[in-house]
């Protein structure tokens, strides 16, 4: 695998009985890519994100996270990437701290890194005066930004960021979105799905999932060029009408 | 007569909900609440369902009292509430004939109104709800709330964590179901469905901060927006953030949106910014504002 391929996915599989989720889907992804992977309820995203953050064998094919194999090494995948989705992020009972505790422990940092990461993420958040309250009191949109932050404790190479933004207000969004781009910008790899077609704009490049198929692959403006519109959003309705 | 709320709040212990609220939604009114995760938008269809009593203020739905009819409300109104709450082990004909059935009602009476969407999820009539594809859950619940012809029809966020294909269909649903005269109060986070709704409050952190129909909103909006583009979009934000005559600046999709503190501002100057910048391909043009340009505004 080329040091600049963050992601190589060949063929990747998954069956269920008799009923295919992903059907062979085949894409790579680079350093420092902000790397957006669309598709409609039920086309197969999440059962492919479960097989490239290491939790769900491939039926078939192979994927290569950050360097390992998700067949056979998926304790290193897992070791080696961030991930945080709108459902599971932190824990709402524990505090800003225990989270960060919790999850530097995890990650296996040493007291001291987590202590000084600690700080820093705080700081950098503002959340100094919050640090001891319970994450469920924090509105949503800090509460994702956090969550966040507490992904990349571990400095992975990759982030998976599963509907990030989901029901954030649109202010928070933008700062949600200025956090990735700042990531993106020192070579972090940005792996993010959403249902916010001006999010999709702001990918380097998108894929688009129809049917457990990756029917469109290309940036933002190479995708509207070749179907002809003016925006994400068309480019979405008109992959997904075509299929019915 | 539809909804009328009058002057309501609402606080769970130390957190005030929503506060000082007040809107009415005439009879055959498809009536939109538009805010993000925890504006209140839950509280208020909680209380106008009659499921929690406000602290203050009044609340009538087709003329009846919240508070003191609740029953007689209960029977004429319809709500599909944000989480998924039909029976999962029911098959998708058993919720909506146990539906039908608590009403006093029968599937065959009104499928009139409910034909459009359930013809779409029959094929699966005979799979438990659980097992459902979310888009077609939603359709389902969208069924059980309708069929025993309600007068009013609460949906709290009935689009959230659906994709814009199925959000589209949802929103053709909802416009045909106001030729049956039935008051539709909706909420969503996603600001571009604000347009599709005759008149809209945007709620944010409790209060509502403003009512209108979305075209007026739009007219009367008294902000120049510049789209701005050029070939790198991360330093443009930064540059445009840094820019002296800043008031605001946000990304929307391919562009910038921004707003200059004073309208004196001409698109020569922006552009002239941009070129010492070492900016290229820039393209500056004054546009329309979105509803989720005059939200951002006003927050």
């Amino acid at each position: 695998m080329p040091q600049n391929t963050m992601i190589k996915v060949e063929n990747l599989t998954k069956t269920f009985g008799n009923f295919t989720a992903v059907k062979g889907i085949s894409f790579d992804v680079k350093k420092g890519e902000i790397f957006g992977f669309l598709g409609a309820n039920g086309a197969g995203k999440t059962t492919a994100i479960k097989m490239l953050i290491g939790i769900s064998k491939p039926t078939r094919g192979t994927a290569v996270v950050a360097g390992f194999d998700v067949q056979t090494d998926s304790e290193k995948v897992k070791r080696n990437i961030g991930y945080m989705s709108q459902k599971f992020s932190m824990y709402d009972d524990l505090t800003i701290r225990e989270n960060i505790v919790f999850f530097g422990g995890i990650y296996g940092l040493s007291r001291q890194e987590i202590k000084q990461k600690t700080e820093q993420l705080v700081q950098e958040l503002e959340l100094e005066n919050y640090i001891d309250q319970l994450v469920i009191s924090l509105p949503l949109g800090w509460k994702q930004k956090l969550a966040f932050s507490v992904a990349m404790l571990h400095e992975p190479q990759i982030v998976f960021l599963d509907e990030p933004t989901g029901g954030v207000d649109p202010i928070t969004r933008r700062q949600f979105w200025e956090m990735i781009y700042a990531k993106a910008h020192t070579g972090t790899t940005i792996f993010v799905t959403t249902h916010y077609m001006d999010e999709a704009e702001y990918c380097d490049r998108v894929s688009i999932m129809v049917d457990g198929s990756i029917e469109a692959l290309d940036s933002p403006k190479g995708l509207k060029e070749i179907y002809g519109v003016n925006s994400m959003n068309d480019v979405f309705l008109k992959l997904a009408r075509n299929i019915e | 007569m539809g909804i009328l709320v009058e002057n309501i709040s609402k606080k769970y212990q130390n957190t005030t909900a929503i506060q000082d609220i007040s809107f009415e939604v005439n009879k055959g009114e498809l009536f939109g609440l538009i805010g993000p995760d925890g504006a209140g938008k839950t509280t208020i269809f909680r209380i106008v369902t009659t499921l929690l009593i406000p602290n203050s203020g009044k609340v009538t739905v087709a003329g009846l009292d919240v508070v003191q009819q609740y029953k007689q409300i209960r029977n004429i109104v319809g709500y599909m509430p944000g989480k998924f709450s039909l029976y999962q082990d029911l098959t998708v004909e058993e919720n909506l004939q146990f539906f039908a059935t608590i009403f006093g009602t029968t599937i065959s009476e009104n499928y009139h109104l409910i034909k459009d969407i359930y013809t779409q999820i029959e094929p699966y009539k005979a799979r438990r709800a659980g097992a459902l594809s979310g888009g077609m859950k939603q359709k389902l619940a969208l069924c059980c709330a309708l069929i025993h012809k309600p007068k009013v029809l609460f949906l709290d966020e009935p689009t959230t964590g659906v994709d814009p294909v199925s959000r589209k269909e949802f929103w053709e649903m909802l416009k045909r179901l106001k030729q049956f005269g039935i008051t539709i109060l909706v909420s969503t986070p996603y600001m571009d469905e604000a347009s599709l709704c005759d008149r809209i409050a945007l709620i944010q952190k409790g209060k509502i901060l403003k009512i209108d129909t979305p075209q007026r909103l739009i007219q009367n909006f008294s902000k120049i927006i510049w789209n701005i583009k050029s070939s790198n979009k991360y330093l443009l934000l930064e540059d445009l953030k840094a820019f002296e005559h800043k008031h605001s600046v946000f990304a929307f999709g391919d562009s910038m949106h921004f707003i200059a503190k004073t309208d004196l501002v001409s698109k020569k100057e922006i552009e002239n910014y941009l070129k010492t910048k070492n900016h290229s391909d820039i393209e500056v043009n004054k546009i329309e504002p979105t509803i989720e340009d005059i939200f951002m505004d006003l927050s």
